[in-house]
This record gives structure tokens, sequence and C-alpha cells, in this order.
């Protein structure tokens, strides 16, 4: 189980931590805050914390913080496009119900 | 759900409170809008995949408004409702736009600015950029997916407080909220990296559609300095099509073109020029109206034959801005090229040339500005750690100054200054018992308000009644980060306060802005001149005042002879002060007070008297 990204999500990430020209991999969690309780972290981590989990697919480090990890287990980060934007979406199977917009959400 | 992008590390936004900013070149022929996603600045393309949006509005008779390639199709068929190049007439008045006669617009002299009406109205030039802006604005929002905290818009250099004013209504007017304004060469200078990489002078060549400009900057601890501009506002890349349409009409024995044939032809033109930037030799064909057949070829060096004077055109500004900046090629570091014209092989091979160095070409000229500007909105929305390394400063293109006794400019913020910056300086009155007193607020190098441009003019009232040089009048000169300038007065003693945001009426033309900075290097010896004049003058006829105020109060205390003496010796200062030789004056000055002298000794005589028997004086007058 754990975090897997997708192919097509892989590829934009190694692309990004290139081009940006640091980074050890990306870091993926959940803030409380939001209107449904809780939202994701979606950042470049340039180092690994001690206690950080680290997941990896199709080459690209995936680093998860232990109290996180509950809440994303099994999470899909999968990069898409609708219309004119693009961006990562997450496919977690823990939510029960999430904001208007799924940037937030709960379990 | 909605689609995340990734932060910097820490920097991961709350629900709902994304900063989405990006960066706007409001250009001349084209605009573009870009941001940082996934810590990468990327231009924003529209539904179409296109980078670019010609900068072209048209006004359609049913009330809509076309914007980009739709109106750019029209501009044939419509003229007079198919705005171009509107950025040329930002801030201006109907006598500053040059070659207006050959414009096909219907204009309006305003108070300001110029007015064009068209058939959905009379329209200025700030809401016909609001209608290109306000579609850069819904690309950006569809794009980023959400509502934009704000916008770091670029403008050339030499655009001064009424085009940069003029640029931000038009921001404000489209529904965006506008970070800051940025010099576009600086804009450029950071998609670079030269902002955190390097000290030193970097020249930035940019060679639009329709304009060229040369910019020389200096960099030192992330303040980018302006040291000098210069260009053509009518030289650019649709200058190359030109020439190799004519060459086309020439080789094909083309006489009369319809308008439809001209604007076929010009497009095989450019496609041709395009294609040349990759090949050796590009193929001509075209079919014209009347079913004949154009087939050429452009072999690359026939291509820079015919273009040779117009790369010779782009050194010669080249050559000024380097000698008004007071350097040589040896001191420039770094030499960066924007715009899409300097693509062509033959244009960075002159560049290189001249400046003895290859050129930084490796980001795409026409987005470099774009994405410089979406790197320091993503800065100034605070998305990225560390900002404060990141903190850039842009500098005033022209000394601010106010107008004081005799014509005469005191600069207040001199040229150069690193914005934000606020100045005071302190003003006295010049005659007793003044109560008002009237601000002049110029811009320019020169040491004469005439030879400076007005930006505004305001009052300050209710000055309490003093004697000469009692008041003490604080002004202040505050310029934002955007390069806007806002003036305010102060009465010191009694706390009457006056301002103005300086809403300049009329811009001033980027020739008048070279020619400005020009004139002062060379006039620094006639306004030396010029200044040690009008001081002497108005000093004399401070004296000559002040002598005669003196007579009339007192003159009984005058010996006999004494008055003619005194009479022909202001006399003889009138007729001086009327000339030109300020040492004349200042003799005349030394003479009138040695005559006076003893006279002036007598009434402070007097004076200590009075005010030792105060008592007795009082009551006689009484």
């Amino acid at each position: 189980m754990g975090v897997t990204l997708s192919e097509r999500a892989a590829k934009h990430v190694a692309n990004f931590i290139a081009k940006r020209g640091k980074g050890v991999g990306v870091r993926i969690g959940v803030k409380t805050s939001g209107c449904s309780g809780m939202s994701y972290k979606l950042e470049f981590a340039d180092e690994a914390a001690p206690e950080d989990i680290v997941f990896e697919s199709h080459g690209v480090k995936v680093l998860v913080d232990p109290k996180s990890l509950p809440y994303i287990e099994g999470t899909e980060l999968d990069y898409a496009r609708e219309g004119l934007n693009e961006g990562f979406k997450f496919n977690n199977p823990n939510v029960k119900d999430q904001c208007g917009c799924g940037e937030s959400f709960n379990v | 759900m909605a689609l995340l992008q990734i932060s910097e590390p820490g920097l991961s936004a709350a629900p709902h409170q994304h900063r989405l900013a990006v960066g706007i070149d409001l250009g001349t022929t084209n605009s573009l809008v870009a941001t940082v996603r996934n810590g990468i600045a990327v231009v924003l393309q529209d539904e179409v995949g296109r980078s670019l949006l010609p900068s072209i509005v048209r006004y359609k008779a049913d009330g809509g408004v076309d914007v980009g390639y739709a109106a750019q199709g029209a501009q044939a068929l419509d003229p007079r409702n198919t705005i171009v190049s509107v950025k040329r007439f930002m801030g201006r008045g109907l006598k500053d736009v040059s070659h207006i006669e050959s414009m096909p617009y219907d204009f309006l002299d305003a108070e300001g600015m110029v007015r064009l009406r068209t058939i959905a109205g009379v329209k200025s030039p700030v809401e016909v950029s609001a209608e290109i802006l306000k579609v850069l604005r819904e690309r950006a929002e569809a794009s980023l997916g959400g509502e934009l905290t704000g916008a770091v818009i670029t403008v050339p250099a030499y655009f001064d407080d009424a085009q940069r004013q003029a640029t931000k209504d038009a921001a404000k007017l489209s529904g965006l909220n506008v970070l800051r304004l940025l010099n576009e060469p600086t804009a450029a200078a950071i998609a670079y990296g030269l902002d955190n990489a390097s000290e030193g002078v970097y020249a930035v060549f940019d060679l639009g559609g329709g304009t060229f400009d040369i910019s020389i900057l200096k960099l030192s601890r992330g303040v980018f300095e302006v040291l000098a501009t210069n260009g053509d506002a009518s030289l650019g890349g649709d200058d190359f099509d030109q020439r190799v349409y004519c060459w086309m009409l020439d080789e094909a024995k083309i006489r009369f073109p319809s308008v439809e044939d001209t604007r076929r032809l010009l497009m095989k033109a450019r496609e041709a020029k395009e294609m040349l930037t990759g090949h050796d030799v590009a193929p001509v064909h075209a079919e014209l109206a009347s079913g004949e057949t154009v087939d050429l070829t452009l072999k690359i060096d026939t291509f820079a034959d015919i273009t040779k004077n117009l790369i010779s055109k782009t050194l010669g500004p080249t050559r000024k801005a380097l000698r008004d900046a007071g350097l040589t090629v040896n001191d420039v570091r770094g030499v960066v090229m924007v715009g899409g014209a300097t693509r062509m092989p033959q244009v960075q091979r002159a560049v290189a040339e001249y400046f003895k160095q290859e050129p930084l070409t490796n980001l795409d000229p026409e987005k470099v500005v774009a994405l410089g500007a979406a790197m320091q909105a993503n800065v100034l929305a605070g998305n990225r750690a560390g900002a404060d390394d990141w903190l850039l400063l842009d500098v005033i293109p022209l000394s601010l100054g106010m107008e004081t006794m005799g014509g005469l400019v005191e600069k207040v913020i001199p040229r150069n200054s690193t914005i934000p910056v606020a100045k005071a300086q302190d003003f006295t009155t010049f005659k007793d018992g003044q109560t008002a007193m009237s601000f002049h607020i110029v811009q320019g190098e020169r040491e004469l308000v005439a030879d400076c441009r007005s930006l505004a003019k305001f009052e300050l009232r209710g000055i309490p009644p003093m004697v000469a040089g009692a008041a003490r009048i604080r002004v202040t000169f505050q310029v934002d980060a955007d390069g806007l300038l806002s003036v305010s007065a102060r009465e010191m003693t009694s706390g009457v306060e006056a301002s103005i945001t300086v809403k300049p009426s009329y811009g001033l033309t980027d020739d008048e802005i070279a020619g400005m900075l020009k004139d002062s290097m060379e006039h620094v010896g006639d306004d030396v001149q010029a200044r040690n004049l009008r001081e002497q003058q108005v000093e004399a006829g401070r004296l000559i005042e002040a002598v005669e105020a003196a007579i009339a109060e007192d003159g009984r205390l005058l010996r006999s002879g004494e008055r003619a003496d005194i009479e022909e010796e202001i006399a003889a200062l009138r007729k001086r002060i009327a000339g030109t030789d300020h040492r004349a004056i200042k003799a005349g000055i030394d003479s009138l007070n040695a005559a006076t002298q003893d006279f002036a000794a007598r009434r402070m005589d007097q004076s200590v008297k009075r005010a030792l028997t105060g008592h007795k004086v009082i009551e006689l007058k009484l």
C-alpha cells in the first residue's frame, strides 16, 4: 500500500525537480485546516526527516510523515488536465466527504 | 477536485488561499501572461496552445469586443475600430503621439490623454489596454483554477509617471490587483537569474514587433539601476517582413498589388523570415488573387543583404546608450536578448560582434519579460521562502524636483534613486506676510523649469503671516514601488497641509526623455551658467525690494546726497539684472550693499533705541 504516484504524475514531479535544480523528492501530507477539517500538503522536499516514511514510485521518492500516513494510506497522486488548468490530483480512498472543490476533506 | 501545484517546502497554502500571481508583459505588438507553477516560470497558453495574444482590440457595432487573433483578422476590413499598438498612446496627449496623421483612427484630443472615437463610443487608451488585460486575466484564472491574488505588469524603462499611471489604471479597470510595475529590461534580467548571480553592467537588447529598446542596467546587491535607455519607436520585426515583401515585389515584378495580395505576400514574407532562422534558404510560394503564382527562393545571404541597414539602425541607439551611461562595450558583462526579432541569426551576429561576446539567447526571447515578471509576482505574493534575498529594487528614470524662485529647479529626488523612496526638503516664504505658496513639480535633469517636464501644480494656503524666510514648509516627495509620485507640503509651525498624487496631464515621449537626458549632459556648462545668473537675479531683486522698503520706512534717516547715491546704485543694478552676466550682477549687489551700509547701521541703531525705550515709541506712535 503506502502512497504512490501515477506514471504521469511521477514524470511531472521528476521534471519539476530537475528544473528547480534541487530536491530529493516530493512531500505529501495533511494539515488540519480548511472547511472540511483537513487539507493536503504538497511540497518539494529538500531533505528527508529521520521519521519520514519514504515510498518510491516510477523512480521518484515520496516522503510522508508518520502522522499524516493514516489519512492518506493508499492514495495515488495523479496529474490531470482540466481545460486550461493542470495540476496534481489526490485519489484518496480514506476520504468520506470533501468540500465542493475538494481542497479540504474529512476521513 | 481541485488540481494542486507543488509548493516550496513549508509553504503549502491553506485551502482556498492559494496565492495565484501572474506576470504580464503588456507589449506594443503582443502580450503574454506567465506564472510560476510547481516552482517553474511558465507562459500560460490559450485553448489552442498559443502563448502570444496580439495586442489588438476591435470594437464591434453590436457592442462586442474582439481581442487578439480575432481582432487581428479584421484589421484590414475595419481599421478604424481595430486598435493596434495602443501602448503608444498610453498616458499621451494628442501632440505627444508621433505619426498620428498616418493612423486610421478618429482621434479626439482630451484632457490628459488622447481618446479614440470608435463604433462603440469614445475609448481611452486605458480602456483599450484594459480589454487586453482582461483577456489575459481570464486566461490566467482558467489556467490556475482560481481568482488571482495579483499581477506584476511590465513597462518600458523609459515610461514616465503618466504612462505608468495609465498602465496601472488599465490593470485596475480589468480587475487586476497590481503587485508592482516592473521595468521590462529588469524583468528580462530576472528571468536570466542575473539578480542573484552577479554584479555588473548588463545590456538588454529588445527588438520586438514594432519597437526597439536598448537598456543599460547596472546590478548591485539586488538593485537594478537603469543607466541609460535608447531605442527606435518605429523599428522592429515588421520592418524585416516589409523588406522581404519589397524584395518579392521586385523579383516577381508585381506592381500595385491589391490589399488582399499585400496581406498574403506579407504573411509569406514573415514565414520566409522565420524559416531562415533555422535554414539557409526559404522557398516562397504564393498565389495571387489574379491566379498568378509567385515562386521564389530567398537565400539567407540575400536576406542579410536587404536587411543590413535595419540592423545598423539598432546599433546607433545602442552606441548612444552606452555613451550616455559613460561606458564602453568592455564594461558590459552580458547582453540579454528580448523580442522575437532577436531570433534572426544576423541580429545575433551583429550584437555579438558589437559587444564582442555571445548574447544570452537560451530563453525564448518573446517570453523572457513575462517569465521574469511572473517570478517577481511569485515572490511578491509570498510564495517563495527566503524572499529577502530576492528583494528587487528599481530606480526612477528622471529626477523629480520643484520650481523655486526664478524658474530654477530644486531637485528633491535625483535620477536613479532606488524606489520606493521618500525625501523631504524644507522651503520658506519669499515675501513678508506671504500666506500661500504654490508648488510646481517637474521631472527632468536640467536646471531650469522651462527645460524640464511639468508634472503637477498645487497650492498650500493658510500659512500664518510671517516675515520672509521665517515660515518652514516641509515638502515631502514620495515615490512608491511602482514609480508613482505623491507630494505633500506642510507648514511646520502651524501644521497646515496640502498634498497631491501626481497624475500628470501629459506624458513625455521617448524621444523627449532621451533628448532631455542628452541635453542635460550637453548643457551642464550652460545650466550652471543659467543657474548662477538666475540666483544672482533673484538675490538682486530681493535686495532692491528690501532697500526700497527701508527707504520708504526710514527715509528720514538718509543723509543728504545718500538717497541719490543709493537710487543710482539701484538703477544700475536693475540694468544689470536685465543682462546675462551673473558676475556683473554680483558686483552690483556688493556695490549696493556697500552704499547702504551706513544707512542700515543707522536703522539698526534706531530700532535698538526703540526697543530700549519701547513704551515711549509706542505711546508716541499712538
